[in-house]
């Protein structure tokens, strides 16, 4: 038997305080929340910092902290900091130390480094054990070496060993969402089937319940399957509810892959316990034949330069797209002219048209005319520098551009000075791929500090 | 003849990893299941989101009279032409289908 207590989705999304209480209260093995995901993008990991401020991390870290030391059990973040790079697991430490400061608290705690020098990514390459999953890009050995962050996801293994160094509080770098969950039922002995569907039906906290942002949910995990109990005032978990969540975020509802094997709940029976607790049996734990942890990369693909105007005047809102494939006619010309680069060879530059079509570009299907268009000019070249000047260059078209020659010069809506503005990196994510590996922690680091 | 939308409680769409799109169709009922699983082939689902049929998978799950699609990301999350960073936005190219 393994009660592990999830206070939310994510670190820096904030909890239900009443809710944790009620948790720390019901005795739970251990604490586990989840500091990442990758879904705000390639740049976090790029960069290998945090998308959630410092401030909210630490209320809510010195919070959990304190709730884990009151009911007497180890608290584990995985993939802290966003992406979990080693940057964002320092950072978390020295959060940590700063709120065991405050708390008047002394702790062990272990730190899992997930980070991957890209040697050791381009000799499984070599030696064959770098593998592509589904709709993974091209990737070659230049590509690698030019990820300024590769990490590695830690799986249940690695978990399990960092709880084996006896410590208060885990600290990992990038591991999958189940990991941190499934470890300690495992370790146990409990239903592996179970282990993981729990973990993966409790990896976003209450968002398996009828109230998804109260946040805070307990996990019972026991030899035959696991009971899901929301623990905000109100909140209900249902067979449908909970099954439902396996949809989330998950290409295949009923298979979920993870190191050393997959998940899956095809034959998996969701029933009532009572009007809030569920009760999961039958799901099946699958193991592989080779031990293999999937690698995320970021690098930087190129320099964008973006610069925005607004279009009110309704003759040129009526004829917004003939104006703007003109302005790129005449700015793919100019630039080539002033400077010898090419448009989709040294440069990319879109106008996308905000109210029209910016979000499903050619997707889109309605054709109705709004009473005003935002124009947002994305130019990527291979460095700032370029990126700004093809900026300077556009700027002119997308404040002045007459859609003829008989017309007097219109001037459109500039929100800033200067219009175009210096993005920075163009992050872009370059691995879906599994690395195999002989021994689970190969590619992992454990280091155990007492503060 | 109505829109899925129209029809479905909900559509929602997400990411799932940088690399693939999952869509989500919460039809509500037994009935709105039935309507919406034969109003839309994968084919019409594909063309819409300008893709090859063959890389959608789809999953029918009548216990939660739920219709999932999920495919390849049709721009890679984050890449320089992608519009949508968490892949919301092509929830609304499968709520205006029309059901046949």
């Amino acid at each position: 038997m393994t009660r592990i207590l999830i206070p939310s989705g994510a670190l820096g999304l904030d909890y239900d305080r009443e809710a944790l209480a009620r948790g720390v209260a019901m005795k739970p093995d251990l604490i586990a929340i989840d500091g990442g995901s990758t879904d705000s993008g390639p740049s976090y990991l790029g960069r290998g910092v945090s998308k959630y401020a410092r401030a909210s991390t630490k209320v809510e870290w010195k919070g959990l902290i304190a709730a884990a030391r009151e009911a007497g059990c180890p608290l584990v973040i995985g993939t802290a900091g966003t992406c979990g790079t080693d940057s964002t697991v320092d950072w978390l430490l020295d959060i940590t130390r700063e709120c065991l400061a405050e708390l008047y608290l002394d702790a062990r705690i272990a730190t899992l480094k997930c980070q991957q020098p890209a040697e050791r990514v381009l000799a499984a390459m070599t030696s064959g054990d770098l593998l592509p999953l589904a709709a993974a890009p091209e990737i070659d050995e230049d590509l690698v070496a030019s990820c300024t962050n590769i990490v590695a996801l830690a799986g249940a293994e690695q978990i399990a060993a960092a709880l084996d160094t006896g410590a208060d509080i885990v600290i990992a770098g990038r591991t999958t969402d189940t990991a941190i969950i499934s470890a300690l039922p495992l370790q146990r002995g409990d239903h592996a089937g179970g282990a993981w569907h729990g973990a993966k039906i409790g990896e976003c906290g209450a968002l398996c319940a009828t109230n998804p942002q109260s946040g805070v949910l307990l996990v019972d995990f026991d030899a035959q399957g696991f009971t899901v109990t929301p623990l905000a005032e109100g909140a209900r978990a249902t067979p449908r509810t909970v099954l439902a969540h396996m949809l989330y975020e998950n290409s295949d509802p009923f298979i979920l892959y993870e190191p050393g094997g997959h998940l899956d709940v095809t034959g998996a029976n969701y029933s009532a316990l009572d009007d809030t607790r569920v009760r999961v049996e039958g799901s099946a734990w699958v193991p592989s034949d080779t031990y293999a942890v999937k690698l995320e990369g970021a690098r930087i693909a190129g320099y964008q330069t973006i610069l925005l105007t607004t279009v009110r005047d309704r003759h040129y809102v009526e004829n917004i797209r003939a104006w703007t494939d003109d302005i790129l006619r005449k700015h793919t010309v100019k630039v080539a002219d002033r400077t010898g680069l090419t448009a989709g060879v040294d440069f990319t530059c879109e106008l996308r048209l905000i109210g029209v079509d910016s979000t499903l570009g050619a997707l889109e299907t309605r054709d109705t005319i709004p009473d005003e268009v935002g124009v947002l000019c994305v130019i990527t070249a291979a460095d700032q520098a370029t990126a700004n000047e093809i900026g300077k260059l556009m700027n002119p078209y997308l404040l002045h551009h007459p859609l003829t020659r008989d017309e007097e010069q219109p001037t459109f809506a500039f929100p800033f000075s200067p219009a175009e503005i210096d993005r920075g990196p163009a992050w872009e994510f370059c691995l879906n791929h599994v690395m195999r590996l002989d021994d689970p922690m190969q590619a992992f680091r454990l280091e155990v500090v007492d503060a | 003849m109505p829109e899925l939308g129209q029809v479905a409680d909900k559509v929602r769409s997400k990411n799932a990893g940088p690399f693939w799109l999952t869509i989500d169709v919460f039809c509500g009922s037994p009935e709105a299941f039935a309507r919406i699983a034969g109003g839309v082939s994968t084919e019409r689902v594909a063309a819409a989101l300008k893709v090859d049929p063959a890389t959608v998978k789809r999953f029918d799950i009548p216990a939660l009279n739920v219709i999932k699609i999920s495919l390849p990301r049709p721009t890679v999350q984050g890449r320089h032409d992608d519009r949508d960073m968490h892949g919301a936005g092509w929830a609304s190219v499968i709520a205006e289908l029309e059901l046949n």
